[in-house]
């Protein structure tokens, strides 16, 4: 899972309803595994099957949207529980951009750390956007991390997003949080000696 | 003129990384079976070991059965992940509070409740409702497993500065009106990506007013509006609630705590990015009728009709229309507990309700307390008695049916009237229907059979 991420060209599939929970991204039932692979399958589960298992009318089933490395959500996406699993899931299916109005913060921070890009977009960029996927399905969008710019390919439509510089090195490199506080240990130990009055 | 937020921040800031986020030290990191797993399994791929194993307290609680808890759990992936657990902690040297264990419970009701929650800690958990803890005025959130490894690896996180916000609630809340009654009406108000990007303190007379137990209600439901934790400032309230639990500061230690906790509040000229007032007057007990904690009304009012294809796909899975009345509506199941409303003081009020009456038939009750501590009591004061003459039984601690990881799932297409945090599509079992709502309130529904106000139950 810890691939870096520069420059992405890729259909998407559309998702377009707000505040989708992390519940629905993965169901409590499938986070009793004790690793962090074969989320995917999983993935938004009870959208996609029926209880017996039988596929349901559903975007993610649809042929035409199959392949496509970037989600697009509404408002508020990821909301609810905190779990990993559900960016594990996202990550696990393939995508490496989730496109969207706006985030919930721990499920936005969790998709970073697994190397999936959270990218904000304005409601007009959005609503184009839709509008394109709607009209053809094989609609492309290029993400450059670089340039921090989405662009929709077939008519050149490019806006800037933001991530902090911290993360977006991150991402480019394929670098996480760990690598990076491993390395702080004399400044934690200057912290505690200054600091900790707070009971062990 | 520094926030609360601000002050408790700043001091854990080990250092500003550029362009980034800040490193933030952490007092306390609370791990269950779910969400850490996959983090032990880390710091073994990397070699290492917890940096401050004496800072980390670990129990199972999402998966664990409310009855027999000293037999096998018959769910064998289940059972494997509170095995995991177990055999982690032992491998790491942290402290665990195993399954039956007396300090046992949810995390969020344990943490308080044994003091090991404190005002002016940063504490971190992989579960979004650790905002529970900013009741004490603690920093406290959610967090992903991945960063539940940083911060076993070097009690630390890399975390972005919140904006501070700050709700206000004037007056006093009215007779049969809750903790849990404020958040939703708050959430209803707000939605529930209201206070994305913030912290929130809750503040004014109704907060001030409300017991350790409503704080943490009120708090734990800071996730629900989106916010990255709420907390309120430490009290008379916080330092009663906190005296002599067993890990919280003893003696001498103690005395000096309070004095340092008393300096604990936002300054009178503080300014926060976002200020909201709300009147208490307005508040009346609340039900949720959609899927989402924001989806809510007032127990008399009506549901409205659906705006977005997100509201009406709601309503259709809710089998509710828009213009109904929710009073009135039968009801199959009734959960009290989870780290909302699983605390003695929603048994007394769940009791309150239902003494001297029964239990509807047709009703299912699962009435799970929040720790072991929290059925003793209820023992202790009678109301486990009081609970039993009315038909009902309680069971045994742990998250039980607010997520459903364990047996405890409500069937498809039944109505559940929960004191739970969440009423999305399938929380609470495959097809299950949620309606949030105070102790009082899911009191109501289990003697009338249906959606009914506590207020004319209460004498």
């Amino acid at each position: 899972m810890k691939q870096p991420l520069t420059r992405l060209q890729s259909t998407c599939v559309p998702l377009l309803l707000d505040n989708i929970d992390t519940d629905q991204i993965i169901p409590a039932r499938f986070l009793k595994a004790t690793g962090r692979e074969g989320f995917g399958e999983n993935l938004f589960r009870d959208w996609r099957y029926d209880s017996a298992g039988r596929p349901l009318p559903f975007v993610m089933n649809d042929a035409a949207y199959r392949g496509a490395s970037i989600l697009v959500a509404g408002e508020n996406f990821g909301c609810g529980s905190s779990r990993e699993h559900a960016a594990w899931a996202i990550a696990d299916a393939g995508f490496r951009v989730v496109i969207a109005k706006s985030f919930a913060d721990i499920h936005r921070q969790n998709e970073l750390n697994n190397f999936v890009l959270p990218l904000q977009v304005s409601p007009e960029f959005h609503a184009t956007l839709v509008e394109a996927i709607g009209r053809d399905a094989s609609t492309t969008v290029t993400i450059d991390l670089p340039q921090q710019t989405v662009t929709l390919d077939a008519t050149g439509l490019t806006e800037h997003f933001s991530i902090n510089g911290y993360k977006k090195y991150c991402l480019l490199h394929a670098l996480d949080d760990i690598d990076f506080l491993l390395e702080t240990q004399q400044k934690i130990l200057r912290y505690e000696t200054e600091h900790c009055t707070t009971a062990r | 003129m520094n926030t609360l937020f601000d002050k408790i921040w700043d001091a854990h800031v080990v250092q500003h990384v550029e362009d980034g986020p800040d490193q933030l030290y952490i007092d306390r990191l609370y791990c269950h079976e779910v969400t850490s797993p996959q983090a032990f399994e880390g710091l073994r791929r990397r070699g290492i070991r917890p940096f401050r194993p004496e800072r980390i307290t670990c129990m199972p609680d999402h998966n664990i059965p409310t009855l027999c808890q000293s037999e096998p759990i018959a769910d064998p992936v289940g059972r494997r992940q509170v095995e995991t657990l177990a055999a982690n902690t032992a491998e790491f040297g942290l402290t665990h509070y195993g399954l039956c264990d007396p300090r046992s419970g949810i995390v969020h009701v344990v943490g308080p409740e044994r003091g090991l929650t404190q005002p002016g800690m940063t504490i971190v958990c992989g579960d979004s409702h650790t905002s529970t803890h900013g009741a004490v005025g603690a920093v406290a959130f959610g967090i992903g497993t991945s960063e539940v490894e940083q911060v076993m690896a070097s009690q630390c996180i890399l975390q972005s500065k919140p904006k501070t916000m700050r709700i206000t609630v004037d007056g006093r809340l009215g007779r049969g009106v809750t903790a849990k009654d404020l958040a939703l009406f708050l959430m209803s108000r707000l939605t529930t990506a209201g206070a994305t990007g913030h912290f929130i303190e809750y503040a004014g007379e109704a907060v001030r007013g409300l017991t350790m137990e409503g704080r943490l209600t009120l708090c734990n439901l800071s996730i629900e509006m989106g916010a990255r934790g709420g907390m309120v400032a430490p009290d008379e309230v916080t330092f009663a609630y906190l005296k002599g639990r067993l890990e919280a500061p003893q003696d001498k230690a103690w005395d000096e705590a309070v004095e340092r906790w008393k300096g604990l509040s936002s300054d009178a000229d503080a300014v926060f990015d976002r200020e909201v007032r709300f009147s208490a007057a307005d508040i009346a007990p609340m039900v949720t009728y959609g899927t989402n904690p924001g989806m809510g009304i007032a127990i008399d009012g009506t549901i409205p009709e659906p705006v977005t294809e997100s509201d009406a796909k709601a309503l259709r899975y809710m089998q509710f229309r828009g213009g109904e009345r929710m009073l009135g509506k039968p009801i199959d199941y009734v959960f009290l507990g989870a780290c909302t409303n699983g605390r003695i003081e929603d048994f007394r009020a769940f009791a309150s309700v239902v003494k001297g009456r029964r239990k509807a038939d047709g009703v299912t009750a699962w009435l799970v307390p929040g720790s072991w501590q929290v059925l003793q009591q209820v023992e202790q004061e009678g109301i486990g008695q009081v609970l039993r003459d009315a038909g009902f039984e309680v069971r045994q601690p742990g998250c039980s049916a607010c997520l459903a990881m364990n047996d405890d799932k409500v069937p498809a297409g039944k109505l559940c009237v929960s004191t739970s945090n969440r009423n999305f599509e399938g929380r609470q079992g495959a097809g299950a229907r949620t309606v949030l709502a105070s102790p009082l309130t899911a009191a109501a529904a289990a003697v009338r059979g249906c959606i009914a106000d506590a207020r004319e139950l209460l004498f």
